[in-house]
C-alpha cells in the first residue's frame, strides 16, 4: 500500500473524533494526533479500533503507546502490513 | 441550629480484608489485595489482575436467608450487604422485626452497575427464549436500587431509602447525601456507603480504554503505584464500605461509640469544560470543590491534617496534588496518602471503602504509608516535600482529614472529617 492512500485513510479514520477542524487542513506525517488535531486521549482507543478494521491488523498496547503523530501511526500500520 | 453529625459505625468489604478490625491490621501493613485473575487471563484481557474481595460461602451464609441465597448471583449485593450489615452492628444497633419499621432511619447506597453476573444469566435464558425461567429475584438483582433495597429491608428502615450513581465519586458522594439529609433534620440516622460489582463484565470496557496497566501480571502486588514515577494505570477493584452518620445528639442519647465527626463537604460538576471531559477532570471545579469543602465545613486550609486522595494510579496523579495546592495555598502541604496501592481502584465502592479508612485513621491515630511508591513521581516531588507521602505507616494523631473523589462525567466529591470533641 501507498504511503499517501495510508495517510488519506488516516485522515478519514480520524476525521470524526477530530475537535480542531483546522488541524485537518495541513494534514501530514508532523500532525499530533491530541496537540494538532485535539482528539479527546480516551478516542484514540477508537481510532485504534477503526485503524484495525480498516487494514485488517492488531495494535497491541506498546505500539498503541507510541502513537503519537499521524507519521507514527502510518509507520506501525506499514510494519503490521508487512509481517502479515 | 445545625445539627451535628457524626460517624457510629462502619464495615468493610475490601479486597484487602473484610471486617474492620482485618482492614486496619491490612492498611497499617500495607498489605495488597491484588491477585492474578484467571478468568482474565483466559478471556485475554491485558490487564490480568484485579482486587476482589476474599469471602467464604459460610460467611454470606450469615448475612442472607436461605431463601435470598437462591438464585444469588450479584457480587455488588453481597459485599453491599455485608458491608451494610456490619456497620449496623457496629453501631450498636439492633435488626428488629417490628410491625414498624424505624421511621427515623435511612439508607442511601450507591453503586455504578449492580448484578451484572444475574444480567449475564438473564440475557442467556432471554435469548434462548426461556423468559419464563428467570424466577423472581432478576429483577432486585439488577436494578440499580436493589442494594439499598436489600439493605433497608434488612435493616428495616423507613426514612429515605435509596441509590445513588456518580462513577467513582459515588461513594463519598452517598456520604454527603446522607449527612444533609442528617443537617436538614429529616432524619437521625443514615446508613451510606457503597458497592461495586466485581468480573470481567465491569471491568472490560476499562481494559479497552487501555488504562488498566498490563505489565504486572506476574507480580501483582506491584501493580497499582498512585503517586509513583512507574505508575501505568489503575488496577479494577470492587467491594463495599458502608458508615452509619448519626445526628450526634441522638448517638450520645443512645451512648454510641462515636469514631469522628462529619463537619460536611461539597460535590460539583467541571460541566466537561475547561479540560474537563467524559473521563478527564475540570482542574478548576477539583479547586472549587476543595475550596467549598473547607469554606462549608468551617475550618481553614491550614487545620487539614492529612489528605486521602482521589489518586488512582495513572499519570494524572500529579495533576490532583496541584490541584490540592492551589487550593489549599498553604506552604506546609498536609500529608497524604491512597489506598489504591492496596486495594487497586474499587470503582463506584472506592469513595466508600476509602471513607471508612479515613475515618479510622483519625480514631486510631495513625497515617497508612503509601505502597508501591518506593519511587514518588518527579512532578509531585516538586510540589510537595516527599515526606508529606509517607511510604511506612506513621503513628499521629489525625484531627482534620479531607477525601477526595472524582468520577467519569467530570464529577467531584470532597467530604471534610474531624476528631470528635465534645
Amino acid at each position: 500500500m501507498k504511503e499517501k492512500e495510508i495517510l488519506d485513510s488516516l485522515k478519514k479514520i480520524v476525521t470524526p473524533y477530530v475537535q480542531r477542524k483546522e488541524g485537518l487542513e495541513n494534514f501530514n506525517e508532523e500532525t499530533d494526533f491530541i496537540k494538532d488535531l485535539e482528539v479527546n486521549s480516551a478516542n484514540l482507543v477508537d481510532v485504534i479500533l477503526d485503524v484495525e478494521d480498516e487494514f485488517d491488523i492488531e495494535i497491541d498496547n506498546d505500539s498503541m503507546s507510541g502513537m503519537l503523530t499521524v507519521g507514527d501511526a502510518k509507520n506501525i500500520i506499514e510494519r503490521k502490513l508487512a509481517s502479515a | 441550629m445545625k445539627k451535628r453529625v457524626v460517624v457510629t459505625g462502619m464495615g468493610v468489604v475490601a479486597p484487602n480484608a473484610v471486617g474492620l478490625a482485618n482492614f486496619e491490621d491490612a492498611i497499617r501493613k500495607g498489605e495488597s489485595g491484588i491477585r492474578f485473575e484467571e478468568e482474565l487471563e483466559r478471556l485475554k484481557f491485558s490487564c490480568q489482575i484485579a482486587g476482589k474481595p476474599q469471602i467464604s460461602e459460610e460467611k454470606i451464609a450469615k448475612y442472607f436467608t436461605p431463601l435470598q441465597l437462591r438464585g444469588l448471583n450479584s457480587s455488588g449485593i453481597v459485599y453491599g450487604v455485608i458491608a451494610g450489615t456490619d456497620a449496623w452492628n457496629d453501631a450498636g444497633l439492633k435488626i428488629e422485626e417490628n410491625e414498624q419499621p424505624d421511621w427515623d432511619s435511612g439508607v442511601i447506597f450507591g453503586t455504578g452497575i449492580l448484578g451484572v453476573d444475574k444480567f449475564r444469566e438473564a440475557i442467556h435464558l432471554i435469548d434462548a427464549g426461556k423468559t419464563r425461567r428467570l424466577g423472581s429475584t432478576s429483577v432486585m438483582q439488577t436494578m440499580a436500587s436493589g442494594i439499598s433495597a436489600y439493605l433497608g429491608g434488612i435493616l428495616g428502615c423507613g426514612n429515605q431509602v435509596t441509590t445513588n450513581s456518580s462513577a467513582c465519586t459515588t461513594g463519598t458522594e452517598a456520604l454527603l447525601m446522607g449527612f444533609e439529609r442528617i443537617v436538614s433534620g429529616k432524619a437521625k440516622r443514615m446508613l451510606v456507603g457503597s458497592c461495586s460489582d466485581h468480573g470481567p463484565y465491569v471491568w472490560g470496557g476499562f481494559d479497552a480504554m487501555r488504562i488498566l496497566p498490563s505489565k504486572y501480571n506476574k507480580n501483582p502486588s506491584e501493580a497499582s503505584r498512585p503517586m509513583s514515577a512507574s505508575a501505568a494505570g489503575f488496577v479494577p477493584g470492587s467491594g463495599a464500605g458502608a458508615l452509619v452518620l448519626e445526628d450526634y445528639e441522638s448517638a450520645k442519647a443512645r451512648g454510641a461509640k462515636i469514631y469522628c465527626e462529619v463537619l460536611g463537604g461539597a460535590t460539583n460538576s467541571g460541566g466537561q469544560r475547561g479540560g474537563g471531559s467524559m473521563t478527564a477532570a475540570n482542574s478548576e471545579a477539583v479547586i472549587r470543590c476543595i475550596k467549598d469543602a473547607i469554606q462549608f465545613s468551617g475550618i481553614s486550609a491550614e487545620e487539614i491534617d492529612l489528605i486521602n486522595g482521589h489518586l488512582t494510579a495513572t499519570t494524572r496523579d500529579a495533576l490532583e496534588i496541584e490541584n490540592w495546592k492551589k487550593a489549599l495555598k498553604n506552604d506546609d502541604f498536609p500529608y497524604i496518602n491512597s489506598l489504591k496501592g492496596m486495594t487497586g481502584h474499587c470503582l463506584a465502592a472506592s469513595g466508600s471503602i476509602e471513607c471508612v479508612a479515613s475515618v479510622l485513621q483519625i480514631d486510631k491515630n495513625f497515617i497508612f504509608g503509601n505502597t508501591n511508591c518506593e519511587d514518588l513521581n518527579p512532578e509531585i516531588s516538586a510540589l510537595i516535600s516527599e515526606e508529606k507521602v509517607p511510604r511506612k505507616t506513621l503513628e499521629k494523631p489525625i484531627n482534620i482529614l479531607a477525601k477526595a473523589s472524582f468520577g467519569f462525567g467530570d464529577v467531584n466529591a470532597v467530604a471534610i472529617f474531624k476528631k470528635i470533641q465534645d
